[in-house]
């Protein structure tokens, strides 16, 4: 058994990264790893980078095709989906469903797959819409662990 | 207790009102149930057991349990989870004892119609949409709006876009009764069918208990969409006020605006389990943890990802042992199993809650379609006792029809796809000329379930399906031979 299968955490090695090129120019990382009857992704994605071979399969990303530009994230339904960009500082675009929103500018704490606190993050946007799409800042090595955030 | 803002649902509370409660004098919002009145008031405990005088608070929240029964305005028995509150209302605690008459001054109503369907969720609306265009519809619901339990459901569904995913249940619910609306659909609100007699042809008794009427009821054929109910568990202390089903948890919080307390302790790992946990964060109520007996999550792990990064732990092999406190929950001791389902002592845990969530599984509501002789079957991967039925959803019974939870605990998007075929098949003898055209689209739907039911979460329903289906066969391949 795998440990999302336990725990409800997916660890990197489940999933299928992007190289450090692609990262610098920012990709949607789709942490969707179980067969589940769902393709929303799959048709939101201006640029066809998201496929799958049927409604149960798993979705695949190319990230050649991918410009990260968000619009599968708020599509979701399993909210399994960030856009990560990684410079000198890793931009992390999250769902984000609870009241209040930050505002950007907003110092708030980055919280990994199991809900700890792991850093500082600086709200640097904050998209409304049906599903809250919030982007922070943080160092560069969190950009594969901060996966939701706390207002303090 | 009352939700005042909220990330996806927006409140409209109705008109202040005024109702007694036992003789005090209380504040309710127009539109929301006598439960969630009492409950938004403090007042938890609603009725008492019939021997032994033990507290009870609402458990299902839907109409299926009668944990909540009262009087209100002098009439016994009312379920006041699905009753809504009005202007001067005076509720007390029950009698114990049984009233005099059956029917005390009581209008009589004779209805006549082509398809009687009963049950509003998502099978039966669906089934009135499809059958609407070529017969005429009766649509009966015990609840006070059209919905079943797609109104608390504020996630965005899964499937394909066809079955609207990535669109909330809430959404759903309105977009289908907007169709019901626009069609030539009789609907009967408030209404609960209570009785079935085969008199040579289909015969249903419903009554409107607080209109006193009752309604009696000739159709051609009946489509079964009664839904499904909350199971329960056993442990010591379960029928303390706090423990509640995860559904009626949901019902208070998302259709009524008010929280079921300040910390909860879910129990089952399913997606009911998950999602509602995610949804008592949104509303800003503490989740101290989930326990599953199974060794692994049972529902999607998006669902369990999602409550797991705001911090909230998944003990899996784990169940509950005792629930605890004076006249209501005050916390509960869990604990770890082992291999034969066995609590394992030194193990256990005591958490602090004021409510706890039972989302241990649903069963078929079958006590109506059991009435019309169809035949039932208890099978497993269905969920308990589920009537059987053909692939076009008619049971061993001709003439009679089910969709939804009722055929087989499953999604919503199968419900309403099980509620177009059953609506399309039922109403074939009407449509003159269009009956090929009707096949065609019944065999759409057959396909598009078929889709649905590929994959791991496909397995379960799709064995379920196929035994009903096959002892259906036989069944009447039995007949037909003797
Ligand atoms: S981020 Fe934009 S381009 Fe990339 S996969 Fe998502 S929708 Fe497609
Ligand atoms: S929309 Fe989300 S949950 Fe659905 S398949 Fe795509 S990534 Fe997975
Ligand atoms: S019938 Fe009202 S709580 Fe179950």
């Amino acid at each position: 058994m795998k440990r999302w299968e336990i725990e409800g955490i997916v660890e990197l090695k489940d999933l299928e990264l992007p190289n450090e090129e692609q990262l610098r120019k920012g990709v949607a990382i789709i942490e969707c790893v179980q067969e589940i009857p769902c393709n929303p992704c799959v048709d939101a994605c201006p640029t066809n980078a998201i496929s799958m071979e049927n409604i149960n399969a798993l979705p695949k990303i190319d990230y050649e095709k991918c410009i990260g530009c968000g619009k599968c994230i708020e599509v979701c339904p399993g909210l399994a989906i960030f856009v990560v960009k990684v410079n000198e500082k890793a931009l992390i675009s999250l769902p984000y469903e609870f009241l209040p929103l930050p505002k950007e500018g907003q110092k708030v704490k980055a919280l990994d797959r199991e809900g700890k606190e792991i850093c500082d993050a600086i709200v640097k946007k904050v998209k409304k819409g049906k599903t809250p799409v919030i982007t922070i800042e943080v160092p560069p090595q969190y950009a594969m662990e901060a996966r939701n955030i706390r207002i303090a | 207790m009352r939700i005042i803002e909220h990330p996806i649902i927006e409140f409209k509370r109705g008109r202040k009102i005024h109702f007694y409660y036992n003789g005090k004098k209380l504040e309710a919002y127009e539109g929301e149930t006598i439960a969630a009145a009492l409950y938004a008031n403090g007042i938890k405990i609603l009725s008492k057991s019939l021997r032994k005088g033990r507290p009870r608070g609402f458990f299902c929240g839907i109409g299926k349990c009668s944990s909540c029964l009262m009087k209100v305005n002098g009439i016994p028995n009312v379920r006041t989870c699905i009753t809504l509150i009005k202007e001067g209302d005076v509720v007390e605690d029950n009698d114990m004892v049984l009233p005099e008459k059956e029917y005390p001054e009581c209008k009589f109503t004779k209805l006549n119609t082509d398809i009687a369907i009963v049950g509003g969720g998502p099978a039966g609306l669906s089934a009135a949409i499809e059958a609407a265009d070529y017969a005429n519809v009766l649509l009966i619901d015990e609840n006070h709006r059209l919905g079943g339990q797609l109104i608390k459901q504020t996630h965005k569904f899964f499937g394909s876009k066809k079955e609207k995913a990535g669109t909330r249940g809430i959404e759903i619910a309105k977009e289908l009764e907007d169709e019901v609306r626009k069609k030539n659909i009789k609907i009967l609100l408030n209404t609960s069918v209570i009785g079935y007699y085969d008199r040579g042809y289909h015969f249903l008794v419903a009554v409107d208990k607080m209109n006193r009427t009752v309604y009696e009821i000739k159709a051609g054929k009946i489509i079964f969409a009664t839904g499904a109910q909350e199971n329960m568990l056993l442990f010591d202390g379960n029928d303390l006020p706090g423990v509640y089903g995860a559904g009626g948890v949901q019902t208070l919080m998302n259709v009524y605006g008010v929280k079921p307390g300040n910390v909860g302790l879910i129990v089952g790992a399913g997606n009911v389990g998950l999602i509602l946990a995610y949804q008592l964060l949104q509303a800003d109520v503490e989740v101290a943890c989930i326990v599953e007996a199974m060794p692994k999550i049972g529902g999607y792990f998006v669902h369990a990802a999602k409550i797991r990064r705001c911090g909230v732990p998944i003990y899996t092999g784990h169940s509950i042992k005792k629930a605890y406190g004076n006249e209501h929950v005050e916390g509960a001791i869990i604990a770890k199993l082992d291999e034969k389902w066995n609590f394992i002592e030194g193990s256990e845990k005591d958490i602090k809650c004021d409510f706890i969530c039972l989302a241990v599984g649903l069963s078929p509501t079958i006590r109506l379609i059991a009435q019309t002789g169809a035949d039932i079957l208890f099978i497993n991967e269905a969920g308990g006792w589920v009537a059987l039925h053909n692939e076009y959803m008619e049971t061993t019974k001709p003439g009679i029809y089910v969709a939804g939870d009722l055929a087989n605990i499953e999604e919503a998007s199968t419900a309403m796809l099980e509620g177009k075929i059953a609506g399309l098949h039922a109403v074939i003898e009407f449509a003159k000329n269009d009956k090929t055209k009707i096949m065609e689209k019944i065999k759409e739907y057959m396909e598009d379930l078929e889709i649905f039911r590929q994959g791991y979460f496909g397995i379960r329903p799709k064995i379920a399906k196929e035994k009903i289906w096959r002892k259906y066969h036989e069944k009447m391949g039995n007949r037909r031979n003797s």
